[in-house]
This record gives structure tokens, C-alpha cells and sequence, in this order.
């Protein structure tokens, strides 16, 4: 019952093609969760931790894009290039737990898990992130949209491994809200992220679905309500809420009420698309 | 005066925690941190069920498990195979029949905790369900069949006091809920069992706040005599009322007289949930007559206290809420219902506040809308009805003690509010915090009042004391008693009463345990006044002792003697001598019980002098609100506390910053939601505790008038921070978003929806 | 690659070998439980109270978080080895001196959070304590004497500076 260490990435998908079995260990803030409460019990571990180059990311000034590591905890994403690149994605990694959790989860396990209230989800599905896939058969590449098939469930290959996640390099009329009953430490109850994305509004949706939902009505409704969208009035703003927040599928829980989180969309998207401009 | 001394720790002054050091470095011994040589893991299983009939129990198979070494049942306990505070009604294990979910059904030791869980995953319990009664009013009536031998009412308590006739001006009535909270300690439950060699006794060290209670109750289960079942206070990580009750003390003391090897068991913080009681969950009715300048002069109420399963304390508890209906205001007349009643949902026992929190939450919510029907200000009615000492009770008790309501009311009126939000404020100063829901502008901002009255110690004739032994001997004391010390700090103040006291500077206490008569429960916020009158009077003791040897040696009346600094001085004289050298190669011991004065039952019409004595607090609260979201950041807190007298200021602030935080959980997010009697969220992903940035800034100012009744003239301090600053809190929400609030915790939808 | 029915941490510096364990076990199990370490406390094994922080090459991380075999490249640091010379750290003596402690539980955690945060910042604000410390659950202070205790180290660090 091993834990096998690997060092590099062709080290960790040879180790993942020789045993099928083993389930794959990064910062643990969600499976250690899992083992510790019984609901889990791996009968052998592939860490990734220690694999450097999953800790790294660069930015591509001619593609304006950046790529980052599965294995960056999202400490490093909350200040400095990765959040001037990708100001949302800081944003939601600065809501994620603790600065405990910070310091040792990564995107890699918020993909891996594929919660619908992962923070760092409705940033990808905003910005149209492409995963990276790697297996001893070769690398691919997946749109998020098809790698969120579900509540926690995703497309990744039982013999892969995420690598990285690239994202576009789009400015700053982006940002990413998160609705919980506390200050600080709290699981979502209905999150949104906005994006400017080539002159288009984007807009997902997190903890109101099975999956991160795009509300496409809503950002049809305000493409063609403004060319302006730096300028968006309280008005349109209201109605692109209140059009996404008909999109939002949410359910009834312990830690909220569906009614709640489909207003609650309805005011975060009002706020997120007038966020940082003038009005 | 004497030349220059060393400081000593007396009275009054911020002593240190004499375990600071080893609990800033982990060397401190929790209970859960213990182990014993060929030690085994105990662990239970528990019902999955709120109400079922247990139709089997099939062990076999966790018993091939290797490592397991034993498995225990109801069939197994020697003793009463019940146990409880108040009744004896809860069972050791469930037998025939589960009556909540998360009830114990059966106990296994093996040699690792692994090891446990897979046993426990190995046993099959056939269950038939039943129809759960988790509906309070349910219980009330003959509406549903009994759920326990005892029946569903627990108790009922009607209070009429007055001319009931009477009708008010100006009448204002409001329903209130209070969610179910958890006490939350991090410590959670924990034992190590010590078998004795002949099996016929067993030592056990555990983290509980009333040591004797639970040796008595043990000691019947196990059918043992008292005096061979030895308990030891391990290390104990908070309390607030969840370790007043039984837990795993029973199954870890019979593992380990089974298995004739030390066992340990300790709960995770999940099964802790269930291991434990909670705040009762209660409904309560409260309508307010009052004169047209807003007196108040007549108030009917109902209260229904959910107590669970199991009796536990839900008999004092509804006592303690239907007494303080009035609250810290003058009331002529009362006529109150209230009942505490047994369900399926999670048994419910003590919390700090005890009752009162519900109570309070009421009257408080009750005395915003006076102010609001008769035009008035929230401090003005209050003010206006405040109580004082002399006044009566709707129990026809006259307040005896110390009760200084208006001047609470009047300083913490003077405590300046906190600067506007900043127009650039920092999102984690704002609703929503690093999720950045809000921007500056969608920010109301809200004040609130809360005011409140709390008993002090047990109630209704219960003969309370406390016991202390004080040794002195070549200038050191050490002081011997077995009160538990939860974090509160009584470790601290003991050494500090003796120093004052006896004049040394050296003062220990001895290991707490039961090998010296009880002190009573950590709880009610009595030990300051009971144990700390108990370490007092056995100080007096050694102190007459030693005075009567200085004076026997010197030829000097010993009633001319005094303790000044660390000296013995003779008042009428000249001679002094330090009170080391005084007690240079003796020993004097002494042990001291100290008992409150006598209280009183209840009568049919909830009359009688029930309590001992009271304390007074007030809050203002000053929130932020994000109208549309729903979402809250508790800004400030001002609070003036009635303490009696302050013997150590870092002490009191500890409880007072420390209640607050409690009372702001409940106004705002702590809640265990149960739905048909299941618990949905026991886990701290869900329910959620405030964190350092929930915390507000909390200005404090401790409000000094001598208690003449206590032994030190302190009042208790732990319970009343926790009390009125809920209400204050939901009445600050309601002042922001001008909308009305009637439960707490205040969740987003009842602020937008 | 290594396998970890055997296996060793290197804790406070020093090696420690592990043997007959779980692989589901965590860090903090492994510490209290058979290295004989109970100065990080459990109060939640979920992430969610901070009582088990410990150093993992140099970051502040949950301890119950951690399964242990996974850490064997690692140097982990625990409360235990702040005090190797027996005296008192600053934040350990101001944690006694402030109030900062009551029942204690989550005391270790603490202070091994306030020492992360002031190697990295030695002058936060108010909100970089708070945010700092949000991961770090205390239900007995309200949090109010901790904020002293950090100030207190602050001004004393500062005063020694200059
Ligand atoms: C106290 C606490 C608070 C939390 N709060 C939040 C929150 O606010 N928001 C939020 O979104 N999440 C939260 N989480 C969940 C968790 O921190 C995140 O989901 C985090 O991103 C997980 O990352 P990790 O590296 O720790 O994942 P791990 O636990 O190591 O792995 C998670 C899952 O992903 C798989 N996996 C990991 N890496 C890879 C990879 N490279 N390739 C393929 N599969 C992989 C694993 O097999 C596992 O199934 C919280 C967790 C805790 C304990
Ligand atoms: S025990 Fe690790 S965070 Fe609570
Ligand atoms: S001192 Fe008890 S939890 Fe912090």
C-alpha cells in the first residue's frame, strides 16, 4: 500500500500506467478530507507534490495567454503576475478556505474534485480554460466545458493527470464573487464570475447547478443591450441579473435555499457587471 | 510602609495562567493527548436513525477482526443501564429502541483506531423505523404516542404573578425562534480508562466540568462503589455546558474493566455532534402591556424548549427561561407558559446562558417594539423599566443582589461608536468579505441593544457547594479542590485567593480530581463564587491556625494579628514577621465547604425564591449590512458587564471577548440544522464558528459595585457576555434594513427575502 | 519513487521512522499518535480549525491534511521545535502574557500561525492579522487578546530593531 513520490510529470504517468489503482495525492485539502472521514480508502497514492514542474506557469505575450501549473497552490495566485494576469482567478483563489488550505490546495484538485462550488471552476468556465491532460499515451487538451461533466465528476482519463490550465490574458474586466455566511473559511453558496472576454460579456455561475453553468441568455441579453460594456447602465446591469439568475438551477440545501441563490446570482451579476467601471 | 516588595499576585491584579507556558508550547496534557502502556482504542456505534426499533445486533463478525478485543452492549453494562443529570433516562447503550440519531447501540476496543472503525463498520444492527416525532408542539399534547416510558413533556412550568387583569395602553407581541447551537469546544470528548488490578475499580482521566457527578453516575452504571471508580481531570479544551453531561465516561470505564487493559477513547469532531447535548432550540411567544410612556406593566408569554431525546438539564433550563421572562426590567404582573418536551431530535442540555439566551432574545426583540409603539428610543424604555436592586420578580423574589441595570445601560451608552465605513474601506471590512459581494455603497449600517439578567448558580433548593483544601507549609500553599478548570481560569484565581489571603507568593493547586469532595459543576457561573468561596475559606482557616501559633509563640492575641503584604503584623504592636518565616517547618491544612444560601422551589404558580442571585450586562451592537445579499459583518461591540468585584481584569475581558464571539455565532451563523430529526450538518465545513475576521472590536467596561452576598464580592462573569449581545446583534440587522427579524441565527433570507 | 510501509520524517530536524502504518493516516495522527508529538492538537481532522499547523517546507499547512507517508522528502516543523533551547518564543510569550490563552486547544496552532505570518510580514495590519488568522479557529477568546498578543510582538520585534 504504497505512496509512490514522482519527480517529474513522465516519471508520475508511468508510475499512474503501472498501477491503474492508485489515486492521485496533490495539496490533500480535499482527499485527505475524504480519508479521514472513512469515505475513502486508497489502496495506493501518486503524489504530485514534488513534481517542479506542475508547480510552475508562464505567460505567452503572443498568444496573451498564461498557463498554470496544476500543482501551483493557490497561495502564489492570489498576489502578483498570476493575479495581474488573471485578476478573477486571484480573486476566487483568495476565497478558497484558510491560508492554511491556500498553502497546500491547487487547481489540479479543485479540477480533480470537480465540486460545482470549487472556486476556481466558474473562472475557467467564464474564461473558456483549456486543461491539460497527460497520460503515457500523449498530452490532450480539453475545453472546460467538456471536462465538468457533472457534480464531481469530470472527463479525465483514469491513467491521466492534469498539468496545467491555460487561460486568455483578457485585462481587467473581470472578477469573480462569492456569496457564504462567514467572513472568511466558507464553502460557497452561490458564486459568479464575469468576464470581458473579446469584447464579449461571459458570465458562470457556481454552487447554483450540477455543474459551473454558463448563463448564456444573460450574455446574449447584454451583448446586444450595449456596446459599451464599460459603461453599463443600472438599468441593463439589473436585467442581465435578473435574466441569469432564470438560468441558475440551484437546489435546496443545508447550507441555503434555492430561492437564495437564484437571487443571490441575480444580485452578483448586477454587481460583477458594473464592477470596477464608472458607474 | 514596608521597603520595596515583589510583586505578587494578588487579587485584583491580571495574574498569569500558571499552564500559559506549557499551553503555548503543546506541552499541556489534553485528555485526548494521554496514552497508557498496552493502551487500546475504544470507539461506538451509533444509530443512524432518529426513531427505530432495534430488531438485532449481530457482532459476530466484527469480532474475527483482528485486533478487536472487545464489544460492548446494553446487555453488557453491569450496572442501572441509565443514566442523566436530572432524571436517570438516557440509556448507557440503546436497547430495544433508538430515540435519536447518533444514540449509542454499542462500544468496541481493538489495538488502533482503524481497527475500530472497521469493527464498527462489521456489526449489524436490523432496524425497524418508526415515525419520528421531531415536531415540539407535537410533543405538548397526547398527539403522538410517547417516545420514551416518561412520556414526551418533560416539564411544564406556569408562572402567575399579580393582577392578571390588568390591560396595557399600548400591547406589542412577537413570536421568536432560537436555533439549536453547539457549544463548539475544540477539545472534543475524550477518556482514558485505567483498569485496577483486581477489576473491581477503575481510575479514569477524562475532560468534564463536574468531576463527582460523573463518578456518581458511573459508578452506578458500573456497579461499582463510588469510591473504586477514581476520576482525574485531564486536560479539558473548553466546555460551555456540552461536558456537563455524561458521554463516552460509561463506555470507556467498561471497555476497560471488559478488556482488564487501559483504553482511550476520544470523539472526532463529527461524532462530537452527536456525543453531546446543545442549546435547546425554542419557540417562544411574548406579548408586552405597557403604559402609554411605555412601562411595562404586564407581559404574557410561552415558551417550548425542544430538549430531545433525553432529559439531560432541559427541566432547569425551561426554569431558568420562564424566570427570566421579564428580563433586567421591572414587571408587576406575568402570566407564562412554558413547557420543555422530548423529541427525536438531538438531546439538548446546557449551553453558557442556560435558558436565558432564549428568554432574552425575546424580551429584548419585545422591548425594541415597545420602544418603537410608543415612539421612544431603544435606551429610553429601557432605562425607563430598568430594574433595581429591591424590585421583585414575577416569582414574587426580591432582587437581593447588586443591580446597577440603569448604569449598565447609561456607560455603555458612553462608549463612543466606531468611525464610519471608509468610502474606500477594504473589502474584508465589508458584508461578503474576500468574496467581494459588496462595494461601500450597498453597505447599511445598523445599531442594536441588548440588555440582560442572568442567575447565578443552581436553583430551585438544590444544596450547592463547593470544596477546597488549603496547605500551608514553609511559606508555600498548595490548594487541593476538584473543580474543573475548562479555560475559565480558576488554576489562576485560587493561587490569587491565597496570596491575598495567607500573604505568600508561592501557591499551587494540586492535581484536580475526586480525591476530595466535590466542588460542584463548572457551570451556572458559579465556581468564582462557589469554589472560589470554598479556596477562600480554607485559607481563612490556615491563616486563624497560623496566627494562633505566631501569637502562642509571642504572647501576642491572636485576633490582633492581620496578613499586610507577606507579612503577619500585629496591629495593636509592633512585631512583624514574614508569613514564610512564620510557617517555617509546619504543616496547617484545612478543608472548607462552602454552601450558598438556601433557594426554593417553584409553586404551581411559578412562585417562590428560586435563585440565588443575578448578574446584569449590557450591549450595543453596531453592524454592517448588505441589504441585498443578506450578508452581515458585526462592527462593534459595546458592552458594560456587571461584575461585582474584578479579581483579574485579563481573566474577566477573556470571558467577556470570548462570550461575545459565542453570542455573535448565534445571532448570525450558527445553527444545527435538523431536518425530521437528523442532523445535517455536523461537521465545522458546515457549521460554521466565527473566525478572526467575524470577530468585532470589542469595547469593555467592567462595572465594580461589591457584592455583598458573595464570598470574594465578585459576581460570576462566564455567562451573561453571551447573553444579550444576540439580541443586540438582530436588533442592529433590523435597524439597518428596517425589516423584522424574529429568529436567530439571522440567515441571508430572512435579510433579502 | 519509494514505497512507505517504512518509512521516515524528518521532523524539527530530526529523522524519525515510521513503521506497521496505515497509509490513510495523516501527519497529525502520525506526530501525537507514534512519534510522540502531541503538541499539534486535532479538533476537526477537516481543514477547518488550524489546531494542527504545522511547517511543511516553510509553508503553514494543516497537519491533518497531510498524509504522512507523503511528506518523507519534507522538513516538517512542528510547535514542539520552537522551543529547543526550553525558553519561550515571542509569540509563546506574549500568547501568556496577553490572555491569549484559555483552555489552550488551539494554542499550538496559533502560535505556529502568528510565527508564519510574521516571517513573512513583520509589520501586517490589522486585516493582513485577521486574514492571516482566519484559518485558525478559537472558541474561547473571541479572538481579542490574540490580536493583543500579535501587536505586542510586533512593537517588542520593532523596538529591537531599531
Ligand atoms: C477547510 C477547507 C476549506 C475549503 N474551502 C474551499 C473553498 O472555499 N473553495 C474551494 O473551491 N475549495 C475548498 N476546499 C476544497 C479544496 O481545498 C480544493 O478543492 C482544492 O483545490 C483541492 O486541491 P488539492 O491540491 O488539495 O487536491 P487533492 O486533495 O490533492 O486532490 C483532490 C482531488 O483531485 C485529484 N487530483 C488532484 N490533483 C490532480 C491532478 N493533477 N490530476 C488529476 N487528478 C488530480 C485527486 O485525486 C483528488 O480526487 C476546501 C477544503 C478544506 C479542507
Ligand atoms: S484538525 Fe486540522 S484543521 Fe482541524
Ligand atoms: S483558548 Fe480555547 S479554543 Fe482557543
Amino acid at each position: 500500500m504504497p505512496v509512490l513520490i514522482a519527480h517529474t510529470i513522465s516519471e508520475a504517468t508511468e508510475i499512474l500506467a503501472e498501477n491503474p489503482d492508485a489515486t492521485i495525492l496533490n495539496g490533500g485539502t480535499d482527499l485527505m478530507v475524504e480519508v479521514n472521514f472513512n469515505h475513502r480508502h486508497p489502496s495506493s497514492v501518486l503524489l504530485l507534490r514534488n513534481v517542479p514542474q506542475l508547480r510552475e506557469w508562464s505567460i505567452d505575450s503572443s498568444q496573451q495567454t498564461i498557463t498554470i501549473g496544476a500543482g501551483v497552490p493557490y497561495a502564489a495566485m492570489e498576489t502578483g503576475a498570476i493575479a495581474a494576469a488573471v485578476p478573477a482567478l486571484a480573486q476566487a483563489a483568495r476565497t478558497v478556505g484558510s491560508p492554511q488550505i491556500r498553502a497546500a490546495g491547487t487547481m489540479g484538485g479543485n479540477l480533480g474534485t470537480c465540486s460545482p462550488a470549487g472556486d476556481t471552476l466558474p473562472v475557467l468556465s467564464a474564461l473558456e480554460a483549456t486543461i491539460h491532460l497527460s497520460s503515457q499515451d500523449g498530452e490532450r487538451t480539453v475545453p472546460f466545458g467538456e471536462f465538468m461533466v457533472g457534480p464531481k465528476k469530470n472527463s479525465r482519463l483514469q491513467h491521466e493527470i492534469i498539468t496545467a490550465v491555460t487561460l486568455p490574458v483578457t485585462g481587467n474586466r473581470q472578477g469573480y464573487s462569492k456569496v457564504g455566511v462567514r467572513n472568511a473559511m466558507v464553502i460557497s453558496v452561490a458564486s459568479a464570475c464575469f468576464a470581458i472576454v473579446d469584447d464579449t460579456p461571459r458570465l458562470a455561475m457556481g454552487s447554483v447547478g450540477p455543474t459551473i453553468l454558463r448563463a448564456v441568455k444573460a450574455e446574449k441579453f447584454l451583448a446586444e443591450a450595449t456596446k459599451d460594456l464599460d459603461n453599463i447602465s443600472d438599468e441593463i446591469a439589473r436585467e442581465f441579473g435578473e435574466i441569469a439568475s432564470t438560468e441558475a438551477r440551484p437546489i435546496d440545501d443545508h447550507r441555503s435555499t434555492a430561492q437564495y441563490r437564484a437571487h443571490a446570482i441575480k444580485v452578483l451579476a448586477s454587481r460583477l457587471a458594473v464592477r470596477g467601471t464608472a458607474s | 510602609m514596608s521597603s520595596v516588595k515583589t510583586k505578587r499576585d494578588v487579587l485584583g491584579t491580571s495574574s498569569l495562567r500558571p499552564d500559559g507556558g506549557a499551553k503555548v508550547k503543546g506541552d499541556f496534557a489534553f485528555t485526548s493527548d494521554l496514552h497508557a502502556e498496552n493502551m487500546l482504542w475504544g470507539a461506538t456505534l451509533r444509530s443512524p436513525h432518529p426513531h427505530a426499533r432495534i430488531v438485532s445486533i449481530d457482532t459476530t463478525a466484527a469480532w474475527k477482526i483482528a485486533g478487536v478485543e472487545c464489544i460492548v452492549t446494553a446487555d453488557d453494562v453491569p450496572g442501572q443501564l441509565t443514566y442523566g443529570l436530572i432524571s436517570s433516562d438516557q440509556p448507557v447503550f440503546a436497547k430495544d429502541v433508538v430515540r435519536y440519531m447518533g444514540e449509542p447501540i454499542a462500544a468496541v476496543a481493538a489495538d488502533h483506531p482503524e481497527t475500530c472503525r472497521r469493527a464498527l463498520a462489521a456489526i449489524t444492527v436490523v432496524y425497524e423505523v418508526l415515525p419520528v416525532l421531531f415536531d415540539p408542539e407535537l410533543a405538548i399534547g397526547d398527539d403522538f404516542e410517547p417516545i420514551h416510558p416518561d412520556g414526551n413533556l418533560i416539564r411544564q412550568q406556569r408562572i402567575v404573578h399579580g393582577d392578571t387583569s390588568v390591560v396595557g395602553d399600548v400591547i406589542v407581541e412577537g413570536h421568536y425562534v432560537i436555533g439549536m447551537q453547539d457549544q463548539a469546544f475544540l477539545g472534543t470528548e475524550s477518556a482514558l480508562a485505567l483498569p485496577d488490578a483486581d477489576g473491581q475499580g477503575v481510575e479514569v482521566f477524562v475532560a468534564t466540568q463536574w468531576l463527582h457527578e460523573d463518578q456518581k453516575q458511573m459508578a452506578a452504571c458500573l456497579n461499582l462503589p463510588t469510591e473504586r471508580v477514581r476520576l482525574v481531570l485531564g486536560g479539558v479544551g473548553g466546555a460551555f455546558g456540552a461536558r456537563e453531561d455524561i458521554s463516552l465516561q460509561v463506555h470507556t470505564a467498561l471497555l476497560a474493566l471488559r478488556t482488564s487493559r487501559p483504553v482511550k477513547m476520544q470523539y472526532g469532531r463529527e461524532e462530537s455532534f452527536f456525543g453531546h447535548v446543545h442549546r435547546h432550540p425554542a419557540t417562544v411567544w411574548m406579548r408586552h402591556h405597557a403604559t402609554n410612556e411605555g412601562k411595562i406593566v404586564k407581559i404574557e408569554a410561552r415558551f417550548v424548549f425542544d430538549g430531545g431525546a433525553y432529559a439531560s438539564t432541559s427541566a432547569a433550563v425551561l426554569i431558568n427561561g420562564v424566570t427570566h421572562t421579564q428580563g433586567p426590567y421591572k414587571c408587576p404582573v406575568a402570566v407564562v407558559d412554558g413547557y420543555a418536551v422530548r423529541t427525536n431530535n438531538p438531546p439538548c442540555g446546557a449551553m453558557r446562558g442556560f435558558g436565558v439566551v432564549q428568554a432574552c432574545f425575546a424580551h429584548e426583540g419585545q422591548m425594541d417594539k415597545l420602544a418603537a409603539a410608543v415612539g421612544t428610543d431603544p435606551v429610553s424604555i429601557r432605562l425607563m423599566n430598568a430594574m433595581e436592586t429591591g424590585d421583585l420578580l414575577i416569582t414574587g423574589q426580591p432582587v437581593e443582589s447588586v443591580a446597577p441595570v440603569a448604569r449598565l445601560i447609561r456607560e455603555t451608552n458612553e462608549i463612543p461608536l466606531p468611525p464610519d465605513l471608509a468610502i474606500d474601506a477594504n473589502e474584508l471590512d465589508l458584508p461578503g468579505g474576500s468574496g467581494i459581494t459588496a462595494e461601500r455603497k450597498h453597505i447599511r449600517r445598523g445599531i442594536g441593544w441588548g440588555v440582560s439578567i442572568k442567575n447565578i448558580m443552581y436553583s430551585e433548593g438544590f444544596d450547592d457547594y463547593s470544596t477546597a483544601r488549603c496547605t500551608l507549609s514553609d511559606g508555600k500553599v498548595v490548594l487541593k479542590f476538584a473543580t474543573s478548570e475548562v479555560g475559565q481560569g480558576f488554576v489562576t484565581l485560587a493561587p490569587q485567593i491565597a496570596r491575598s489571603v495567607l500573604g505568600v507568593t508561592d501557591a499551587v493547586c494540586d492535581t484536580i480530581d475526586t480525591q476530595i469532595g466535590s466542588a460542584g459543576s463548572t457551570s451556572a457561573s458559579r465556581q468564582t463564587w462557589m469554589s472560589g468561596g470554598a479556596v477562600d475559606g480554607a485559607c481563612r482557616l490556615v491563616r486563624e491556625r497560623l496566627f494562633e501559633l505566631v501569637g502562642a509563640q509571642q504572647n501576642i492575641e491572636p485576633i490582633r494579628f492581620a496578613i499586610e503584604d507577606d507579612e503577619i503584623v500585629d496591629t495593636a504592636g509592633t512585631f512583624r514577621m514574614s508569613v514564610i518565616e512564620a510557617s517555617q517547618g509546619i504543616t496547617i491544612s484545612e478543608t472548607f465547604e462552602h454552601h450558598h444560601r438556601k433557594t426554593e422551589e417553584l409553586d404551581e404558580n411559578g412562585q417562590g425564591n428560586c435563585h440565588v442571585a443575578f448578574a446584569f450586562v449590557a450591549h450595543r451592537a453596531v453592524v454592517d449590512v448588505d441589504p441585498e445579499l443578506g450578508l452581515v459583518k458585526v462592527v462593534q461591540i459595546a458592552t458594560a458587564q456587571d461584575v461585582g468585584q474584578v479579581l483579574n481584569p485579563l481573566s474577566v475581558l477573556g470571558q467577556i471577548e470570548g462570550g461575545i464571539a459565542q453570542g455573535l455565532g448565534l445571532a448570525v451563523m450558527e445553527e444545527i440544522i435538523v431536518q425530521e430529526g437528523r442532523v445535517r450538518n455536523p461537521s465545522f465545513t458546515d457549521y460554521l464558528l466565527p473566525t478572526a475576521l467575524d470577530a468585532p472590536v470589542v469595547v469593555a467596561r467592567m462595572i465594580e459595585e461589591y457584592e455583598p452576598q458573595a464570598p470574594l464580592g465578585a459576581k460570576g462573569v462566564g455567562e451573561p457576555p453571551c447573553i444579550s449581545v444576540t439580541p443586540a446583534i438582530v436588533a442592529a440587522i433590523r435597524d439597518a434594513i428596517g425589516k423584522d427579524i424574529d429568529r436567530c441565527p439571522v440567515r441571508p433570507q430572512d435579510i433579502c427575502l | 519513487m519509494s514505497t512507505n510501509e517504512f518509512y521516515s520524517l524528518k521532523v524539527n530536524g530530526v529523522d524519525h521512522h515510521v513503521s506497521d502504518a496505515w497509509i490513510g493516516e495523516s501527519l497529525l495522527y502520525v506526530l501525537r499518535e507514534r512519534l510522540g508529538l502531541p503538541g499539534s492538537k486535532g479538533a476537526c481532522e477537516q481543514g477547518e480549525c488550524g489546531s494542527c499547523t504545522v511547517f511543511i517546507d516553510g509553508a503553514a499547512v494543516c497537519s491533518c491534511l497531510v498524509m504522512a507517508a507523503s511528506a518523507v522528502e519534507s522538513e516538517i516543523a512542528t510547535v514542539e521545535g520552537l522551543n529547543a533551547d526550553g525558553t519561550l518564543t515571542d509569540v509563546q510569550e506574549a500568547f501568556v502574557t496577553e490572555g491569549a490563552v484559555q483552555c489552550g486547544f488551539c494554542t499550538p496552532g496559533l502560535v505556529m500561525a502568528v510565527h508564519h505570518l510574521l516571517d513573512e510580514n513583520d509589520s501586517p495590519s490589522e486585516l493582513e492579522v485577521k486574514e492571516a488568522l482566519s484559518g485558525n479557529i478559537c472558541r474561547c477568546t473571541g479572538y481579542g487578546r490574540i490580536f493583543a498578543a500579535v501587536d505586542k510582538v510586533v512593537a517588542v520585534r520593532r523596538g529591537a530593531l531599531s
